[in-house]
């Protein structure tokens, strides 16, 4: 099932249709009105995707997810998913201290020396610097989000500003919002404008493009999005704000799993993975785990490939963990709560 | 000649307010006394019991937050399913063997025992609270609260549905949440109490019960870190030896566990109910009030 895509069959990169990126601050970037100005916008051709099977989808993610994992298995499973984990908090109420806590639950989740670190924190730009203190020395990176997070509906300049604030503050990955009301509106243009934009706002920082696969309806549509995400220059593609539901659901990992199978095949560059909101227990994560080994292979079980955004996730898989441990169950009581 | 089948039930777990099937599909054939035949009843494996304990903490909550009187008053609704549901009590009583004049008087006996805990919700803190003399300026008072999570194993044989009601409802009286490890030998009136549970207005998941094997579902219930206590009640499907293996697990979170003997209690008489049997699962919260002006 490769993706035909004829407009970028010759040239690879954020520009490669060779259309402007819209200047930040211009009149018309608001909603991207054309003007008689600039011609070039329509020239924007978005990919080529085929249309989306959605009970084949939905049935085959539904088989992966009935993989029985027991044991060793299960264990070094658990322990991946809290590898790749993005511990998140995007609250108006976070703090200074909260963030703190939650930098050291990322270094150290669970006392058992086998237990990893979590592969980053994903926090609020203002918070990045007391992040960036509390992780310093470690591998741990921190994620921030920026773009007008969650809405994305603030004027380029806006995001861009934020994009570079988050990186200034020491951001090692940005995760960005793409403007779904312009992609529901058919402005495709935009969308790959502004996440061309924002790659190149972030320098040597990590861009995931969230895709708010929740907002955007349908399959095809979500198809539509990851193609322009990557052939935009992101380097990863994120299914969720985590403030919209639905959130990441099987199905749609899976989904956008096969569009980056589909470019990587076409020789693209390896592009990541994030489902982020509703991955809540151990078992969804191994089933994730499962739908990314079986659709991308062993090189993409790796937290510089894929990453589980969560919060509530963390302490459900390590009461899993300390269950093969010790044969009870454990209970909530006995864990942080951030 | 009538061609008509009849419509069996299948006796299920009754877990978060739904009768679901046992996830790992097992059954368990327990004997019926009335027909000759046998029932099969789900064997809940230890899976269940962690959706039970899921349940029941979510029970808790909404049920301990409701008023004393609200719940009085379910319990009272409790009671009046009960008594439109005698026919079926005392069926499933004589499905166990019991013959039908004794079934009814259980099944009397265990409504007057469901009225009888409906008048306690709103006075256990009335009784069980008090101000203390304290040496400083400060009000000094204590109020009990739900202990939380409870696995109750009620007796097995005997009386099931008087010993179930009078093991249970002092339980859940004050607002704690139950897992119920039902009697192995009589389930089916378990489950058809949980029918009338299910019907009563009680928040989903204040009553949980798992059928199957007590020596497998003990063992899971006592090591479980999110159940609070059990009340364990030894007799021929709980032995000395499982009683004691469950105080030990149960030690490893504090458990609070209460290994009692069913036959030290005539159940048909007033001293099974009481304050006596609410009391133990029940917290003392102490707070200290400066006094002031």
């Amino acid at each position: 099932m490769a993706l035909k895509k004829k407009a970028v069959s010759t040239s690879r990169g954020a520009r490669s249709n060779g259309h402007a990126i819209v200047k930040p601050g211009s009149q018309d970037e608001a909603l991207h009105l054309p003007t008689g100005g600039d011609r070039r916008r329509h020239t924007y051709r978005p990919p080529h995707v085929p249309p989306v099977e959605a009970v084949g989808l939905e049935e085959r993610a539904a088989s992966l997810a009935k993989r029985s994992i027991k044991k060793a298995s299960k264990l070094e499973g658990l322990k991946m998913a809290i590898s790749m984990m993005d511990l998140t908090t995007l609250e108006g109420k976070d703090t200074p201290g909260k963030v703190v806590a939650m930098c050291r639950k990322a270094l150290r989740p669970h006392d058992r020396l086998d237990v990893p670190s979590c592969a980053a924190v994903c926090v609020y730009p203002n918070l990045v610097p007391v992040a960036k203190r509390a992780l310093a020395g470690s591998t741990v990176k921190i994620a921030s989000v920026a773009t007008a997070f969650p809405s994305g509906q603030s004027p380029l300049k806006v995001k861009l500003d934020d994009v570079r604030r988050a990186v200034e503050f020491g951001a090692d990955e940005i995760d960005m919002v793409i403007d779904r009301g312009a992609f529901l509106r058919g402005d495709y243009g935009k969308v790959f404008d502004e996440i061309a934009a924002t790659k190149e706002a972030c320098g040597r920082a990590h861009l995931k493009v969230i895709l708010e696969t929740g907002e955007l309806g349908t399959y095809d549509n979500v198809r539509l999005a990851s193609a322009i995400a990557i052939e935009a220059g992101g380097d990863f593609i994120k299914t969720s704000t985590g403030k919209v539901q639905p959130a990441a659901t099987l199905p749609v990992t899976l989904l956008m799993l096969e569009v980056i199978r589909d470019y990587v095949d076409d020789g693209w560059r390896v592009i990541g993975m994030k489902p982020a909101g509703g991955v809540r227990n151990a078992k969804q994560a191994l089933q994730y785990l499962c739908v990314v080994k079986e659709t991308l292979g062993d090189q993409w079980l790796d937290p510089d490939l894929f990453r589980f955004g969560a919060s509530a996730l963390l302490n459900d898989v390590l009461m899993q963990i300390e269950k093969e441990h010790t044969g009870r169950y454990a209970g909530e009581d006995y864990f942080s709560k951030d | 000649m009538d061609t008509r089948l009849p419509v069996e039930k299948t006796y299920k777990l009754f877990i978060k307010g739904e009768f679901v099937r046992s996830e790992s599909g097992r059954a368990l054939a327990v004997p019926n006394e009335s027909t000759g035949g046998i029932t099969q009843v789900s064997r809940a494996s230890r899976k269940d019991a962690r959706e039970a304990v899921i349940a029941a903490k979510a029970g808790w909550h909404a049920w301990a937050s409701k008023t004393a009187y609200l719940r009085g008053q379910i319990l009272y609704r409790l009671a009046e399913v009960m008594e439109g549901r005698r026919a079926e009590l005392c069926e499933a009583r004589t499905q166990a063997g019991v013959s039908s004049d004794e079934a009814r008087e259980e099944v009397d006996l265990a409504i007057d025992r469901t009225v009888h805990y409906a008048g306690w919700a709103d006075k256990i803190s009335i009784l069980l609270s008090s101000t203390n003399p304290v040496a400083g300026p400060h009000f000094n008072v204590t109020s009990p609260e739900p202990t939380g999570v409870v696995a109750v194993v009620p007796p097995d044989g005997g009386a099931t549905l008087l010993t179930l009601v009078s093991t249970v409802l002092p339980v859940i009286v004050s607002g704690n949440g139950a897992i119920v490890v039902a009697p192995e030998r009589d389930p089916r009136t378990t489950i058809v109490w949980c029918e009338c549970v299910a019907t009563s207005d009680m928040p989903a998941g204040v009553v949980n019960v798992l059928t199957g094997l007590r020596s497998e579902l003990v063992p899971q219930v006592a090591k479980h870190m999110d159940i609070h206590a059990l009340d364990l009640w030894k007799s021929d499907t709980v032995d000395a030896e499982l009683a004691k293996s469950a105080s030990v697990d149960g030690a490893e979170n504090v458990k609070r566990v209460k290994v009692r003997d069913a036959q030290s209690v005539d159940w048909a008489s007033d001293d099974a109910q009481g304050l006596s049997f609410i009391e133990p699962w029940l917290e003392l919260k102490t707070v200290w009030h400066p006094v002031g002006l």
